[in-house]
């Protein structure tokens, strides 16, 4: 192909990219938008800020740039885990079969990567080898795992939990909690007094509350979000099984009404499939 | 966000119901908000296109916007053709030969273990040998799990680690057949439809056990992906059924129709709890309800048709137009309230009404009013306002009231003489103007 020619393409390509974003296109981007479960609220009010903020010419990939800041401004700043004076208390809560209990194991295995020794605690006395489900996982990791016949009390669990790993050094500790519906108000209860037991054995703990979504929810994630943080204060949120084809835009309308930050995503089933969250590659995938 | 949701879909049945005749406009109006309502309660796009556009058909045949009351037919084409798409319910699983199978797949935590045991028990309740088989040879103690629901069930159930999932597969099915038992119920590993290694396994358990139903168990919590993952497990297993579990939360189940939408296979059971026997048959009025968000309001509007005989509302009308209300006309819409039963428990979901959730209508309260206004003589009855304080010292003590009550009931009357000049204007729905 002669330099001209080429130049010509080029240049035909820029001038097809200029023309104006057709009504269609709009539709594409809502489609879009509404297909990653951001549902449509949010995707309606994306929309009209996107409007306001283009030129009467812009282009699609003005559009799209545009799109991301609207969206990227929604998600707050995290900084990861803030934890001091070990031992650090860490609850996991959450729905049914989310992904707790995977997301304890994947963090305790990166956790012993970078050379500590956290405590794996079976506070979930409800569902059936719920304890044994992540006393392999300890074995598997070659971690210290500690909880207590199905049916025990999960505060107790976690008192014990919390002297164990002052004798032991073990830290942070990593508390498994039974999924339960956010509906169900004694469960929730159950929950707050595990908090309590917390801070009464040490004072400020737990120093995470962390709400396990599942990446394939829809709009219910908001209201579990809603209710979980109403009722015991989330301090953040894990996005798991993002390797799924799911792209979570709930995450936004979370971010944004509770400024929750998302601290980790789970890729997959394994000890290793865990990062933490960047605002930028979740776009990516959200826009993708 | 909800409440915004369902406050702007309460607008629009109000603006509906409340219109004597309905435009081709008013109905598409209606179908943006009722599709906004769908999108809300994670219905996917496609399925939401798909049913507004069979809604748009009916609802603006003839016979309907020319009917008596178009809003409450539209707003009940919408209701009809959920249902209709969401539906059959099918009373549960019958399996019409044994020996046999139930395999159950699904997303990884979709509640195929729990729904497992649920269905052992229902089986075994009719008096079959079930057997329950763990297949999933992948999550830490995912066999324990169903060892320990077997057990608590007093059902037998194979699960042994160690062997690669065709080779478990086959000794399982061997352990069945020696065995003799009606029925075996497979519970796999959870996978993403995405992943076509583990799906063409789960596509080998299928081609060995030949199951009577391959079943896809769905959370009710599912988003938008549900239309894929329906449409890939179908791709890979054709399966037959699908069980919605998780309902005992607050997820309105969208995701049900999407699966529906894209596979058209039937839905089995809902799961509402963690317990075993937290499993009941599925029923589309109820889904289709509970998609909308529209709470009771189409029983209040069944029970308020049923209430009032097409003569009253006519009769009301006439009073309306001649902007005539006088309290016998209140006593017989307070009667015909009557008639619709516990009225109460219905208002605070009513939409439209919120102003209304204190009032409690309740019989003896009625009866009271009712003993009021008969106490009255007919000129105080059609001319309210001549009712001074040496009247209403009458009035009370004839009807063995106090003076208060008779005070309460001649402002409960201006305001419904001022919600009826509403309803002529058309702000009020139809169904809605006998309540004050
Ligand atoms: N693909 C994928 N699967 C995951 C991920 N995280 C967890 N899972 C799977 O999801 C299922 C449920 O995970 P669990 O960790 O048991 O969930 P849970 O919230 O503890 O569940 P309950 O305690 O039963 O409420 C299991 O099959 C996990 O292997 C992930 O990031 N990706
Ligand atoms: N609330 C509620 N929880 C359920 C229901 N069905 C299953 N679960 C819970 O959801 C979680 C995952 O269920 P499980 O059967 O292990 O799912 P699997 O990974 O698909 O086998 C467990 O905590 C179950 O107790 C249901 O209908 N309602
Ligand atoms: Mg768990
Ligand atoms: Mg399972």
């Amino acid at each position: 192909m002669s330099w001209a020619t080429k130049l010509k393409q080029t240049l035909a390509g820029l001038i097809a990219r200029r023309t104006p974003l057709s009504s269609s296109q709009w539709e594409e981007l809502q489609v879009l938008l509404l297909e990653g479960d951001l549902g449509p609220e949010l995707a309606e009010q994306s929309l009209e800020n996107l409007k306001a903020s283009l030129e009467r010419d812009a282009t699609l990939e003005m559009a799209l740039a545009n799109l991301r800041a609207i969206l990227l401004s929604l998600l707050p700043a995290d900084e990861g885990l803030r934890l001091v004076n070990p031992p650090a208390a860490i609850l996991f809560v959450g729905v049914n079969g989310t992904g707790k209990t995977t997301s304890i194991a994947k963090l305790a295995h990166s956790m012993r990567e970078q050379g500590r020794r956290p405590l794996l605690v079976g506070a979930d006395t409800f569902r059936a080898a719920a304890g044994e489900q992540l006393q392999q996982w300890a074995t598997r990791l070659g971690l210290p795992f500690i909880g207590h016949e199905i049916g025990g009390d999960p505060s107790a669990v976690v008192f014990d939990a919390m002297e164990m790993a002052a004798s032991r050094g073990l830290d942070p500790v990593l508390i498994d909690t039974a999924g339960r519906q956010h509906t169900t108000h004694n469960l929730m209860e159950e929950l707050k007094k595990i908090k309590r037991v917390l801070g009464k054995k040490k004072a400020g703990e737990p120093q995470e509350v962390l709400l396990v979504l599942d990446a394939n929810a829809g709009m219910n994630a908001i209201a579990q979000a809603q209710v979980f943080h109403e009722t015991l204060g989330v301090t953040g949120l894990i996005l798991a099984k993002f390797d799924s084809p799911a792209r979570a835009g709930f995450l936004f309308s979370i971010a944004r009404q509770w400024q929750l930050p998302t601290k980790f995503v789970g890729v997959g089933e394994k000890a290793e499939n865990i990062r933490p969250f960047s605002a930028v590659e979740f776009l990516d995938q959200f826009l993708s | 966000m909800f409440e915004n949701l369902s406050q702007r879909f309460q607008d629009i049945i109000k603006k509906l119901t409340g219109k004597g005749k309905l435009s081709v406009e008013d109905v598409d109006a209606a179908l943006k908000e009722v599709r906004i309502a769908l999108l809300a309660a994670d219905v996917h796009l496609s399925a939401v296109k798909a049913f507004s556009q069979n809604v748009r058909e009916k609802a603006v045949a003839r016979e309907i916007l020319e009917s008596l009351t178009p809003g409450q037919q539209v707003v009940k084409v919408v209701r009809d053709e959920l249902t209709e798409m969401l539906g059959p319910g099918t009373g549960g699983i019958t399996v019409s030969s044994y020996p046999n199978s139930l395999m159950l797949v699904g997303l990884q935590g979709s509640g195929k273990t729990t729904t497992c045991a649920k269905l052992a028990r229902i089986f075994k309740k009719k008096g079959k040998s079930v057997l329950l088989v763990g297949l999933d040879l992948k999550r830490p103690a995912a066999l324990d799990q169903l060892k320990y629901l077997a057990k608590q069930e007093g059902i037998p159930c194979f699960a042994e680690q160690g062997a690669g999932a065709q080779a478990t597969t086959q000794k399982a099915q061997e352990y069945f057949r020696a065995h003799h038992f009606d029925l075996a119920i497979l519970d796999t590993a959870g996978r993403l439809h995405t992943d076509s290694d583990l799906m063409a396994e789960v596509k080998a358990v299928q081609d060995t056990f030949r199951p009577a139903e391959s079943i896809l168990v769905l959370d009710a919590t599912t988003g938008h992906v549900a239309l894929s993952v329906a449409e890939e497990f179908k791709r890979w297993l054709d399966y037959d059924s699908i069980i919605l579990t998780k309902m005992d939360g607050d997820a309105r189940g969208g995701a049900a129709l999407s699966c529906r939408y894209v596979t058209a296979k039937p839905i089995r059971y809902f799961g509402i709890g963690e317990k075993t026997d937290d499993l009941e048959p599925f029923y589309a009025e109820r889904l289709a309800s509970r998609i909308l968000g529209m709470g009771d309001v189409l029983t209040l509007i069944e029970k308020a048709e049923e209430a009032f005989s097409l003569k009253q509302q006519e009769k009301v009308e006439q009073a309306l137009l001649k902007e005539k209300i006088n309290l016998s006309d209140f006593l017989e819409q307070m009667r015909g309230l009557g008639k619709m039963g516990d009225i109460s428990g219905l208002l605070p979901s009513m939409p439209g009404l919120p102003q209304l959730a204190g009032a409690k209508l309740d019989e003896k309260m009625l009866k009271r009013w009712e003993a009021i206004i008969l106490s009255m003589t007919l000129e105080e009855r059609l001319y309210p306002e001549i009712i001074n304080s040496s009247r209403k010292k009458r009035v009370s003590s004839g009807s063995g009231t106090s003076v208060q009550e008779v005070n309460i009931l001649l402002k409960r009357f201006e305001q419904f003489k001022l919600m009826s000049k509403q309803v002529k204007k058309g702000v009020l729905p139809k169904f809605m103007r006998n309540i004050h």
